[in-house]
């Protein structure tokens, strides 16, 4: 594969939100990039990392957000140009050090560094639809949001100007329909770099302590950044000198409203001012644009930012109407959760404008929901065919019906999140953050104190166990909790596009990486382990049966590679397997295809039987395991 | 069929997580660009690969990026590699001139296999996506990869079916062109001849 960086100066490319982000870090002369991967911010570590041999650039996945923002500072107080990218919840993760490093700026020689989120409004692939956008006020950082992956990779490249001039961290906010959507990009200059890190070790310790003094320099510092802002490029008017409405937007909802406004034959009536640079808030260009006009409506993805924003300007400025009407999240015209699309912003414009927006013709509607109503299905995720997460929590199933004592799992984020889904076995009853199941049931193990007598048990991966379960982990053993943590360790972050982690042999180039063993963490804390692999259904129930009716803080680690590394790096099916349709028992029984649930073992309507589906078993022959009257059978394959 | 008059023009592409979408959308992309169009693409991938509905909007414009999303009810062209995910963009993007192009082999739901969900009558789908349809095609890019060796190019089969329909501004030889500038001699080779064998099922009147 090609990479970005071999690709000439001055070509048009089709790139990716995220790849774009990465090409504007190059063309900034990034020499360092860290970040831990999270759907939809991967791509971006993932490019640099693609092209890290020809260009040089020091390129890690961090064990969690906070580290990956720590390790990449750390490059910028060296002297060099940084960049961490993380999506909006390992962006919390993030904060505390990111909270600091607002106050304290990059230090006397400080390079540059760069800090992307992509949020996920909508929540595609996430537990919230947050917006980042606020902690860039909270943390004092100046904020820049781009519309379209061609301004994506300029701001990302001017972002590393302001940082360094300004010698603080400066944050980029993508989001969904930038960072995974696709558009045209033109390509600048990769430069030369070959700058030597170097620390000065005769300035003052670089550190937010005394906090007053440094929030004042904070303040100072935004003060001196916004008339920059206020004459930046990335900020624009379009539309008549004073417009009936005036459409204040920024990222998405700037391509959204130029389209509306065409679509409604509005040009001459709505004026458009866009926003790239949100933080410090450019006061003076948005005063005066509110002073030409008497309706505003604010179009940005997720949280009213811009439109608090804007209120409180106008609440400020004398030159504003006194009849001025703001629109937006508030009033209701634009929806307050989810992601924007051009309909959205289509409909509320027309409703301010008294106009007919209809979608589709009222007999075409009919239609359409009749064969909605008659005829559309879900279809939700599953875990995949051979997919050790399956066989897992089957084993967990069938340990906690056998303790009896009504035992439950917390779980984590990671493949087996899927277990909450109708696909899955439904068990999870507690789901947060990264680490959170262990920290949860570090909590329900105190409890026999206070009558609880149900055993808890945690489920974590092996990457969301490096990432943030370790602290809950020992603070379970030293304060004498009852529980097991299930360590579901299948070599990979799979979720988010198998990413090596720490307990993975390679490391983001593929070379060979020190491996930290699980097992050793654990045992080195005081817990007794247990290892064992999921496809023995059998032999991992009995061990966690054991494990749940013990004292104290336990763990069992059950391993198993993910199937889909596994098949792409020995491309074999291990096992032919088969169903004998004279013994199987069929609609009565079903056991396998109600609650095992694999996809390449569905249900033959007619015959009324379970049927292996060619096309997708990967012949891992675990269902052999679970058919009550032995009717599924494996042979190995030769 | 004639050419597409839509500025922007709003293609959709979906399918299951797993039958290669965005290779298509990908192609789509590089090879307009290359002719001059300002094309935006979204892609709704979330946890593509379990099993999910997978859906790209390709958008293609003379005069500007266009935001990623097609606004509801303005798509002109559906190409689905799946039915029922050819009626689950009909009830976002469909109007009554909408063309759309199914391979009618349905992929059961998990939903399905554990007998929450039923998988629609066929004849009844292929009845529904034809009424809400302006004009439908049908084919199983399925079956005809399975004839091929492999199941896995049933995507550039509908991509072949989709450049002989002529309804967007790409020819056989754009997108020729880029399947050999995207994959290994050998692997350029299967997908060109699938590419062949696409273009052919419509032009035989499938």
């Amino acid at each position: 594969m090609s990479t970005i960086a071999g690709t000439t100066t001055g070509a048009r490319e089709m790139m990716m939100g995220n790849e774009a982000i990465a090409r504007g870090a190059l063309e900034a002369g990034v020499q360092f990039v860290t970040g831990y991967p999270g759907t939809p911010s991967s791509e971006i570590v993932e490019t640099v990392a693609r092209s890290a041999r020809e260009t040089g650039v020091y390129v890690e996945w961090s064990i969690n957000e906070k580290v990956a923002a720590e390790v990449a500072a750390a490059a910028s107080f060296a002297g060099l140009r940084t960049l961490t990218a993380m999506k909006t919840a390992g962006f919390n993760v993030a904060l505390d050090f990111l909270a600091h490093l607002g106050y304290s700026g990059l230090g006397k020689h400080g390079g540059s560094m760069v800090v992307v989120v992509c949020d996920d409004p909508e929540g595609h692939s996430s537990g919230d639809e947050a917006d980042s956008r606020w902690f860039a006020q909270t943390e004092g950082a100046p904020l820049l949001e781009p519309d379209s992956p061609q301004e994506a990779k300029e701001m990302t490249t001017w972002a590393f100007e302001l940082s360094e001039q300004f010698n603080c961290y400066v944050m980029v906010r993508s989001y969904t329909r930038l960072s995974l959507a696709s558009g045209p990009v033109t390509l600048g200059r990769i430069p030369e770099i070959g700058k030597k890190a170097q620390f000065d070790t005769s300035q003052e310790t670089i550190s937010p302590y005394m906090p007053k003094p440094s929030h004042v320099r904070q303040h100072q510092r935004l003060a001196s950044i916004r008339p920059l802002f206020e004459r930046s490029r990335f900020n624009w008017y379009q539309g008549p000198e004073k417009p009936e409405l005036l459409i204040i937007c920024s990222g998405i909802g700037t391509r959204y409203s130029l389209e509306a406004v065409g679509a409604l034959g509005l040009e001459k009536s709505v004026g458009i001012l866009k926003l790239g640079t949100l933080w410090p808030f450019p006061t003076k260009l948005v005063a005066e644009h509110l002073a030409r006009t008497r309706r505003v409506l604010m179009v940005e993805e997720v949280d009213p930012f811009l439109e608090s924003h804007a209120k409180i300007l106008a609440f400020d400025s004398p030159a504003v109407s006194k009849d001025l009407k703001i629109y937006g999240k508030d009033s209701g015209h634009i929806p307050a959760e989810g992601e924007l699309n051009p309909s959205i912003v289509m409909k509320g414009l027309a409703e301010l404008f008294g106009l007919d927006y209809t979608i589709r013709e009222a007999d075409y509607e009919r239609k359409i929901s009749t064969a909605v109503d008659k005829l559309l299905i879900n279809r939700g995720v599953a875990w995949c065919p051979g997919c050790p997460h399956r066989a897992s929590f089957w084993a967990v199933k069938q340990a906690i019906r056998k303790d009896g004592r009504d035992g439950f799992p917390t779980g984590d984020i990671g493949c087996y999140t899927l277990d909450v889904y109708p696909s899955g076995s439904q068990q999870i009853k507690a789901l947060h953050a990264m680490g959170s199941g262990v920290g949860l049931a570090s909590g329900f193990g105190k409890l026999a104190q206070f009558g609880l007598e149900q055993p808890v048990v945690a489920i974590c991966g092996d990457s969301t166990f490096f990432h943030a379960s370790i602290p809950g982990l020992i603070n379970a053993v030293r304060n004498r909790a009852n529980m097991v943590l299930v360590l579901l360790d299948n070599s990979a972050t799979a979720m988010t596009g198998f990413q090596p982690h720490p307990g993975t042999e390679t490391d983001i180039l593929g070379e060979a990486a020190p491996v930290i063993s699980t097992e050793a963490i654990c045992r080195s804390i005081g817990c007794h382990v247990e290892v064992s692999d999921p496809f023995d259904i059998k032999g991992t129930t009995a061990k966690l049966l054991r494990l749940m009716k013990e004292d104290g803080t336990k763990v069992m680690i059950m391993r198993r590679i993910c199937e889909l590394v596994r098949m792409k790096e020995e491309r074999t099916f291990p096992f032919k397997v088969w169903i004998d349709a004279e013994k199987c028992r069929g609609e009565k029984c079903s056991f396998c295809t109600r609650f095992f649930k694999c996809p390449a073992l569905p249900w033959d309507r007619e015959t009324g039987k379970a049927v292996i589906d060619e096309a997708t078993c990967v012949g891992c022959g675990v269902c052999v395991e679970i058919c009550p009257p032995g009717a599924i059978f494996r042979e190995v394959t030769a | 069929m004639t050419r597409i008059n839509g500025e922007p023009i709003n293609l959709v592409i979906s399918g299951v997580g797993g039958q290669g979408n965005i290779l298509l959308s990908r192609l789509i992309g590089r090879s307009l660009l290359k002719k001059g169009y300002l094309v935006s693409i979204g892609e709704t991938l979330g946890v593509a690969q379990r099993g999910g509905a997978v859906m790209s909007n390709i958008r293609i414009s003379e005069k500007m990026p266009f935001g990623p999303l097609t606004p509801e009810g303005k798509a002109h062209l559906i190409v689905s590699l799946e039915p029922l995910e050819t009626l689950r963009m009909l009830s976002r993007y469909g109007n009554p001139e909408v063309t759309t192009l199914t391979n009618f082999r349905p992929t059961l739901t998990v939903d399905v296999l554990t007998r929450k969900d039923k998988y629609p009558d066929y004849a009844a789908l292929k009845q529904a996506i034809d009424t809400l349809s302006g004009t439908a095609f049908f084919l199983d890019a399925t079956a005809m990869a399975l004839k091929l060796g492999n199941p896995i190019i049933t995507n550039v089969i509908m991509m072949g079916a989709l450049i002989s329909l002529d309804m967007i501004p790409l020819t056989r030889e754009d997108i020729e062109a880029e399947i050999k500038a995207s994959f290994s001699a050998d692997r350029a080779e299967l997908n060109l001849t699938a590419l062949a064998h696409g273009i052919d099922a419509i032009a035989a009147g499938t």
